[in-house]
C-alpha cells in the first residue's frame, strides 16, 4: 500500500496518479481543484481580495451582491468577498497547522505504541480512551475558556486533540505492518530500531496518514468556524468564516440574508471538496479499491 | 458472555480515573493565577487577603496537588457534589440535573431522526448499488457531512421567517403540561443535528450491507429459495447492523459537541447553554462539573455499546485480548 503510494508521489508517476485521479473519479478531481481554489485564494488574498477585509465604506452599507461588491456588504460597508476571501487565509492557516502538527503528533505515539507494544501501549491506550471519551467541541471551547480566544490556541488544542485520537489509527496501521516479513528480517539482521522505523515502518503507513490528512484538514475548518460561531474563535475584526455568519450574518439576518447565507455555502462547499478529495485518494491508494475502476469491492 | 462483561467493566476504571485526572488538571494549566482571574472577573469581590484565601481554601488550592485531587473527586464520588458556581452561589450538580432533560431530549430526538432517515436509504443504496438513486443518496450524504449545523440552523430560523413569516417555535413548555408542544420545540434543531449524524450511519449501513450482501450465507439463503425481502432484512439487515450500533455509541459526543451550538442558536435552556455561560463567565466549577459529567456519560455509554456488542456478535465475546 505505501510502496504504491510513494510510486505515485514520486515525479513521473505524479502524471499518472492525477491522470488517474480525473479517469476513476471525476468528483475527486473536481475536489482537488477546489482545494486548490481554496489554497490560492488564501495565499494570495492579498491580490485577490479587492478590498482590505477591515476597509469600510458605510456609504455602501448593507448593499445586495452587485457586480462592485460580488458578496454585497455588511452593516458597515464591508465588502463581504474580500471578507470571505481573507477568511479562506485564516481557514487555511489554522487547518493546514492543525492537520500537520495533528499527524506528527499521532505517529510519534502510534509508532511508540503500535510497535513496542505491551505495557507502554496499555497505559497509552488507556489515557486515550480517556482522552477521547471528551467531545471536540467542549474539548476546545474548554480550553478557550482556560487558555483565552486566538489562533495560537486553538491551533495547540486541536493539534493536540486530533493527534491523541489519531494515534489510534496509526497505532492500528503500524501494528499490521510490524508483522511482516521484511521488518523481521531487518529486525534479525541487526537494523536498529530506530531504522527500522524511518526505513520500514513509516513509508508503509503513509496510506492512513494521507487519508487522516485530509479528514482532518476538513474536521479543523468545521470546528474552527464553529468556534469562531460561539464568539469564542479567531477574535474580530480578522475575518473567520464562522465569525462572519454569527455576527453580521445573525444580527441582520432578515435585512441582508445574504451575510448569512453566503458564508455557509462557502465553508460547505470547501469541507465538501476536501471530503470528496480525501475519498478519492483513499480509493485510488487502496489496491483493493482499484482494479476496473467500475468494480468495486467496499466502496463507501 | 461473563467473563467478557468483567474485561470491559476493568477496563473502565482506568479510563475513569484518567478522565477525571485530565478534568483536574484543566483548571491547574490556566496562565496565571486562577485566584486572580476569578477576583477579575467577578464585580462582588475585592482583591484582598482575605477574599484571595477564602477562594483558594473554596478550590483547595491552598494544598498539595495529590490530595487537592483526591479531595475533589471524593466529593464527587460520595457526596455528587461539584462545588458551587462562582457566579450564582448555586450547587452546579443541581443546575446540571435541572437542564439536563433538555439535553437529553435534543439529543435523542437527533440520534433517533439519524437512524430514521439513514437506515433505509442506506439500505436502499447497497441493494440498487451504482444506480441513479445511489449515487443521489450518496451525495446527500456527503453533503451532510459538510454542512455546518450552526449553518444550516441559522437558515432554518430566517428562510421560513423571510419566505412565510413563520419560525420554528422556541418556547419551552413543561413536558407535564403539554407534552407536545414540549417536544415541538425540539424538532427542528433535531433533525439538523440529525441530519450530520444521518450522513455518517448512511455510509456505514451501505458499505456493511455490501459486505454482508456477498457473503456465502446470503447465497445460500437466496439459493434455498427465501423470499428477496426476507433475504434483505433477516439475513443481511441484521448483520450489517451490528457495527451501527457501534456508530450510535460513537455519536454520543458528537452530539453532545452539537447540542451545545444548537442550544445557542434555538436559545434552548439545556446544559450545552450552562458552559458557554460557565465560559463567558470564567465560572470553573461549573466548566469542570460539566466536562467531567461529559466525560463519565460518554465512558458509560461506550462500555454499554461494548457490551451489546458482544451480545450481539458472539466473535466478539471470546476475542481474547
Amino acid at each position: 500500500m505505501g510502496g504504491q503510494f510513494l510510486q505515485i508521489v514520486s515525479n513521473n508517476s505524479l502524471s499518472l496518479f492525477l491522470w488517474r485521479l480525473c479517469r476513476d473519479k471525476p468528483l475527486g478531481a473536481v475536489g482537488a481543484l477546489v482545494c486548490i481554489i481554496f489554497i490560492f485564494s488564501g495565499l494570495f488574498a492579498d491580490w485577490i481580495a479587492p478590498f482590505d477585509y477591515n476597509e469600510m465604506n458605510p456609504q455602501d452599507r448593507l448593499q445586495s451582491p452587485s457586480f462592485a461588491y460580488f458578496f454585497g456588504t455588511d452593516q458597515i460597508g464591508r465588502d463581504v468577498f474580500s471578507r470571505i476571501v481573507y477568511g479562506a487565509r485564516t481557514s487555511m492557516v489554522i487547518g493546514f497547522a492543525v492537520a500537520l502538527l495533528s499527524i506528527l503528533i499521532s505517529i510519534f505515539l502510534g509508532v511508540l505504541s503500535g510497535y513496542f507494544g505491551g505495557k507502554l501501549d496499555m497505559v497509552l491506550q488507556r489515557l486515550v480512551d480517556a482522552w477521547m471519551s471528551f467531545p471536540d467541541l467542549v474539548v476546545v471551547i474548554v480550553a478557550v475558556s482556560v487558555l483565552g480566544p486566538g489562533k495560537i490556541q486553538i491551533i495547540l488544542i486541536l493539534s493536540l486533540l486530533y493527534g491523541i485520537a489519531g494515534s489510534r489509527i496509526i497505532r492500528g496501521a503500524v501494528m499490521g505492518v510490524r508483522e511482516n516479513d521484511y521488518v523481521k528480517a531487518a529486525d534479525s539482521i541487526g537494523v536498529t530500531t530506530t531504522m527500522i522505523m524511518i526505513r520500514h515502518i513509516i513509508p508503509n503507513i503513509l496510506a492512513p496518514v494521507s487519508v487522516l490528512f485530509t479528514t482532518r484538514l476538513a474536521a479543523t475548518i468545521l470546528v474552527e468556524a464553529a468556534l469562531s460561531f460561539l464568539g469564542l474563535g479567531v477574535p474580530p475584526p480578522e475575518p473567520s468564516w464562522g465569525s462572519m455568519l454569527s455576527f453580521e450574518g445573525r444580527s441582520y439576518m432578515f435585512q441582508a440574508p445574504w451575510l448569512a447565507i453566503i458564508p455557509g455555502i462557502v465553508i460547505t462547499i470547501v469541507v465538501y471538496n476536501i471530503n470528496m478529495f480525501g475519498d478519492a485518494i483513499r480509493d485510488l491508494l487502496d489496491p483493493r479499491m482499484r482494479g476496473s475502476g467500475r468494480r468495486q469491492l467496499i466502496s463507501q | 458472555m461473563q467473563s467478557y462483561v468483567w474485561r470491559r467493566l476493568l477496563a473502565v476504571i482506568p479510563t475513569l480515573v484518567f478522565a477525571s485526572m485530565i478534568v483536574f488538571l484543566v483548571i491547574r494549566i490556566i496562565p496565571g493565577d486562577a485566584v486572580d482571574l476569578i477576583i477579575k472577573n467577578s464585580p462582588f469581590m475585592e482583591n484582598t487577603e482575605e477574599v484571595r484565601k477564602q477562594i483558594e481554601a473554596d478550590l483547595g488550592l491552598d494544598k498539595p496537588i495529590h490530595i487537592q485531587y483526591v479531595q475533589w473527586i471524593s466529593n464527587i464520588v460520595f457526596r455528587g457534589d461539584l462545588g458551587k458556581s462562582l457566579m450564582r452561589e448555586t450547587s452546579v450538580s443541581n443546575e446540571i440535573v435541572s437542564r439536563l432533560p433538555v439535553t437529553f431530549w435534543l439529543g435523542s430526538l437527533a440520534i433517533l431522526f439519524a437512524l430514521v432517515i439513514a437506515v433505509p436509504i442506506g439500505v436502499y443504496s447497497a441493494l440498487y448499488q451504482d444506480t441513479l438513486g445511489d449515487h443521489i443518496g450518496r451525495s446527500f450524504a456527503i453533503l451532510g457531512l459538510a454542512i455546518p449545523s450552526f449553518w444550516l440552523g441559522t437558515i432554518v430560523v430566517i428562510l421560513p421567517a423571510i419566505l412565510w413569516g413563520w419560525s420554528p417555535p422556541t418556547r419551552l413548555i413543561p413536558f407535564s403540561q403539554n407534552p407536545f408542544s414540549f417536544i415541538a420545540v425540539f424538532i427542528s434543531p433535531a433533525l439538523i443535528l440529525g441530519a450530520s449524524l444521518a450522513a455518517v450511519t448512511m455510509r456505514m449501513t451501505r458499505t456493511m450491507m455490501l459486505e454482508v450482501l456477498r457473503q456465502d450465507y446470503i447465497r445460500t439463503a437466496r439459493a434455498k429459495g427465501l423470499r428477496e425481502k426476507l433475504v434483505v432484512t433477516r439475513h443481511a439487515l441484521r448483520n450489517a447492523l451490528i457495527p451501527v450500533v457501534t456508530l450510535v455509541g460513537l455519536f454520543v459526543p458528537f452530539v453532545i459537541g452539537g447540542t451545545v451550538v444548537l442550544e445557542r442558536i434555538f436559545d434552548l435552556p439545556g446544559v450545552g447553554q450552562l458552559l458557554l455561560l460557565g465560559v463567558m463567565d470564567r465560572d470553573y466549577p461549573v466548566i469542570t462539573g460539566i466536562f467531567l459529567m461529559i466525560g463519565i456519560f460518554v465512558i458509560f455509554t461506550n462500555l454499554i455499546v461494548d457490551l451489546s456488542y458482544g451480545l450481539l456478535d458472539p466473535k466478539v465475546r471470546y476475542q481474547k485480548n
